[in-house]
């Protein structure tokens, strides 16, 4: 779509040549190894795959909103939120902030002219690609429909054939994340300006390069998990099997090993975003950035300890739970921090409300919820009676989608007029920023309740005392849906019709 | 429901969803009690901190807004800086700490295998509950307790993971193929509770729910002698075997000599010719009906063929025994 973006006016002081019109062709784009271009070629690709996912979604809540299975049938269901589940955590989350505007502004923001090493860059575009390709393949082979997670022995058991080709999409598409992370620690580590020193760097950067560690040491387990869900599947060996010996316990310790990292590979880059905006709509900088710095470190690193808090009543020992309950209260502490950090950054600012900035207040709060109802299911004694129920999918939407997806969002709006040179229309902007903040609670809030009522998640049809609150919560997710379209249309309308962008719209000093 | 007589309606404690909205389920054990006691304090706790940051957030965004005409100076050392932060930190530390352990206090409590406990197996398969009690009772889906008891359930899934969680009582845990997994609980409650499956087992999952019905002890006693315990297939082979005289020499350590059974089934025999055969239903059939045909290797043909003496029902019965010579219960489907 930016193809088509001509600047009609060229100010004074702005480039006549710039990355999106020294070429207009195909091959200009699929070939390109400018790092921002790559950033536009993943940001299409998410786009689509976020919208995918979001439909499976909507036809999942519009099934719950009556007790009975009459909408789709059970496999049907047991598809949507699949496909749902893999295509946001794989093919949108992870890759979300980092291969987009970290893919753009990394190379800018330590002063080099592009990546270390663009043609990897492209690749990983391409690995992506081909992964999402077999993911979409999946779905016209019958679509998964072991849910995001893969258990054992249902997924290779008893699932559908497709459920193997997800598998494999998803295993390629971990090279791309691979990729992309080792670009960025080589980029950050040896293509810093002079004088560009760590502790100089923004904390989108440190970010940036947290996430790549994380990603670098996390993801290789995924693949070799999946891997073996393949190959035990296809030659029916023993590994995760019962029937003939495996141990089905195994696979869960192995997926959580890189699927808990994961989630901190969603949110550390969006806890980066969220430093930027707060610093640059209160006109201050961050409150003790070098304990930023740290407490993100740290939380890169406690993050591979606390696998095991998904698996209190999977069978693990007491013993085991009880540690990774304690871990997981370890690593809560530095992103308390960070809430602290940010509230007393606004403390003798000079605060403004673009849409920006509402995405990054609202970041606080949702996380801040999402945060705290964490503590509760770290608790060994309350996860017994929540663990599995509509409580844990609050507590993960609030951080995936009410952390992640809103600090992209916010990204998405401030950069905007950095990557596009166009303004997007203020007033939709915030107007939409808040029909997703709302929509967001409408939508998750009920399910906090749900999941105390007792409510199993994934399941199709469900007693009547629910019927409730699920109603409450499929009327949010209309508003929600209504949230994202918007920005979809008045940032497509921008990028002909927005206003030229002036060469510091924000006023940023940072 | 079928009750006997003199016991408590059912829907005293009843969670079925009579009403159109519910917020907590009946609390139904005495560690339904402390978890929601510990459950509620947290939810004081978060949702003050919560109000709080809410609130400070909110009054900076005012005072400090970009239009407002307000002393916006700010400087802090290095050194202060650092002491404000492990300020705020070492409070959140020492809560988290003391959260970790009231969880950690309930979670090992409900976990520590009990004494002498009501032990009930509990088989989960796409998509129901098998319950079976400890005089041989079975039902499905619907799982009769007896109040103030101490009851464990012994679960093993035949297929894939399934998990046994009953709301009213704040507890659950998964149940796995190949192996055993345990859960106890007291209810102190009448009523009619929900059984949840909560681990996504496949199409019927959500189909997979049942029903836990706390029964007064007098009644769980006529209730249980009132349930017909029928002989398994298994068993009914069983008494076979020894009527039909099969015991007499089969069995590990009787005088004839003729091959063991248990442990046989499934596995490959060699045979007297050389080849080999693997002990399925085909091959024992053939053996009882057919006994000179397949020789077993080291033995010789003296058993009596059971043609005519003995019907095919009654052979699939001595099969499922011999089957079960090998298998130990827990793979029982």
């Amino acid at each position: 779509m930016s193809a088509a973006v001509t600047l009609p006016d060229v100010p004074p002081g702005y480039p006549e040549e710039h990355y999106l019109n020294n070429g207009f062709s195909l091959k200009s784009w699929l070939t390109t190894t400018d790092h921002k271009r790559i950033a536009w070629l993943f940001f299409i690709a998410l786009t689509f795959m976020f919208f995918i996912a979001g439909a499976a979604a909507t036809v999942m809540r519009a099934e719950l909103l009556t007790p009975a299975g009459d909408l789709v049938s059970d496999g049907t269901y047991s598809r949507l939120f699949s496909v749902h589940g893999i295509i946001m955590v794989w093919f949108f989350l992870i890759p979300s902030i980092p291969n987009t505007f970290g893919n753009f502004l990394l190379p800018m923001m330590i002063g080099a002219k592009d990546m270390a090493f663009p043609r990897i860059n492209l690749l990983s575009w391409y690995v992506y690609m081909i992964g999402a390709l077999a993911l979409i393949a999946s779905l016209f082979a019958g679509a998964p429909d072991a849910g995001w997670t893969f258990y054992t022995p249902l997924s290779t058991q008893y699932a559908s054939d497709a459920t193997i080709i997800a598998a494999v999409g998803v295993f390629i598409v971990g090279f791309s994340t691979i990729m992309t992370a080792l670009n960025f620690i080589v980029t950050t580590h040896r293509l810093r300006a002079p004088g560009m020193t760590w502790f100089r760097l923004p904390l989108f950067v440190w970010s940036m390069y947290g996430v790549a560690i994380l990603m670098l040491l996390a993801t290789p387990v995924l693949a070799i998990t999946l891997l073996m869900v393949t190959v035990s599947s296809w030659l029916h060996i023993a590994i995760f099997n019962p029937a003939i010996g495996g141990d089905p316990l195994l696979f869960q310790h192995m997926f959580w090993f890189y699927s808990h990292p994961a989630v901190y590979i969603m949110l550390i880059p969006a806890m980066g975003v969220v430093s930027e905006l707060i610093t640059t709509f209160a006109r201050k900088q961050i409150f003790g950035y070098e304990v930023m710095v740290f407490s993100m470190l740290m939380i890169s690193i406690a993050s591979f300890f606390v696998w095991g808090h998904h698996m209190f009543v999977a069978g693990e020992s007491t013993f085991s739970a009880l540690v990774f309950s304690l871990m997981t209260f370890v690593v809560s502490v530095p992103s308390a921090i960070k809430i602290f950090n940010w509230t007393t950054t606004l403390y003798k600012g000079k605060i403004s409300f673009d849409a920006p900035m509402l995405y990054g207040v609202s970041f606080i709060g949702l996380f801040l919820v999402g945060g705290l109802t964490g503590l509760v299911i770290a608790m060994t004694g309350l996860d017994m009676d929540l663990h599995g129920t509509y409580f844990i999918v609050a507590h993960f939407h609030y951080i995936m989608v009410g952390g992640a997806v809103t600090a992209y969002m916010g990204a998405l709006h401030y950069w905007w007029p950095k990557i596009t040179g166009r303004m997007y229309p203020e007033m939709w902007a915030r107007f939409a920023a808040i029909t997703i903040f709302i929509g967001f609670n409408a939508t998750f809030g009920p399910q906090f309740l749900l999941g105390v009522a007792g409510m199993p998640r994934r399941y199709h049809t469900y007693p009547d005392q629910f019927q409730v609150l699920n109603m409450a919560s499929s009327a949010g997710a209309i508003v929600l849906a209504v949230g994202y379209i918007l920005p979809l249309c008045y940032l497509v309308w921008s990028l002909r019709y927005g206003r030229i962008a002036p060469p510091n719209p924000w006023g940023a000093t940072g | 429901m079928m009750l006997p007589a003199g016991q408590t309606p059912a829907y005293l404690g009843d969670d079925l969803g009579r009403t159109i909205v519910q917020f907590l389920p009946p609390a139904a054990t005495p560690m339904a009690h402390s978890v929601d006691t510990l459950f509620f304090w947290m939810v004081g706790i978060c949702g003050l901190v919560a109000m709080t940051l809410t609130v400070v957030i909110g009054f900076l965004m005012i005072r400090y807004r970009r239009g407002k005409k307000i002393n916006r100076d700010f400087h802090v050392s290095k050194k202060r800086e650092l002491w404000i932060e492990f300020g705020w930190s070492l409070p959140v530390f020492l809560a988290f700490l003391a959260f970790f352990y009231a969880g950690a206090n309930l979670y090992v409590k409900a976990f520590s295998r009990p004494a002498d406990p009501i032990r009930i197996d509990v088989t989960g398969k796409q998509w129901m509950w098998k319950f079976e009690h400890p005089n041989g009772a079975r039902e499905i889906d619907t799982l009769h307790i007896p109040i103030d008891r101490i009851v464990e359930l012994d679960m093993t899934s035949v297929d894939v993971i399934h998990d046994v969680d009953i709301p009213a009582f704040r507890i659950k845990h998964d149940v796995l193929p190949g192996t055993h997994m345990f859960l106890w609980f007291r209810a102190t409650r009448l009523g009619t509770y929900h059984l949840y499956c909560n681990q996504f087992c496949g199409l019927g999952h959500s189909k997979m729910r049942g029903e836990v019905i706390v029964m007064k002890q007098t009644a769980y006693a006529d209730w249980l002698n009132d349930q017909q315990v029928p002989d398994s297939p298994a068993e009914k082979g069983a008494a076979l075997f020894r009527a039909h005289g099969c015991s007499g020499c089969h069995m590990g350590n009787s005088a004839i000599h003729a091959p063991d059974l248990a442990g046989i089934y499934g596995k490959p025999v060699p045979l007297a010719n050389g080849t080999m055969k693997i002990a399925d239903a085909a091959y024992i059939r053939d053996s009882i009906l057919f006994p000179s045909k397949d020789i077993a290797a080291g033995y010789r043909n003296d058993m009596p063929s059971f043609r005519g003496k003995i019907g095919e029902g009654e052979i699939q019965e001595i099969i499922s025994y011999i089957k079960k010579l090998h298998r130990d219960y827990r793979n029982e489907p």
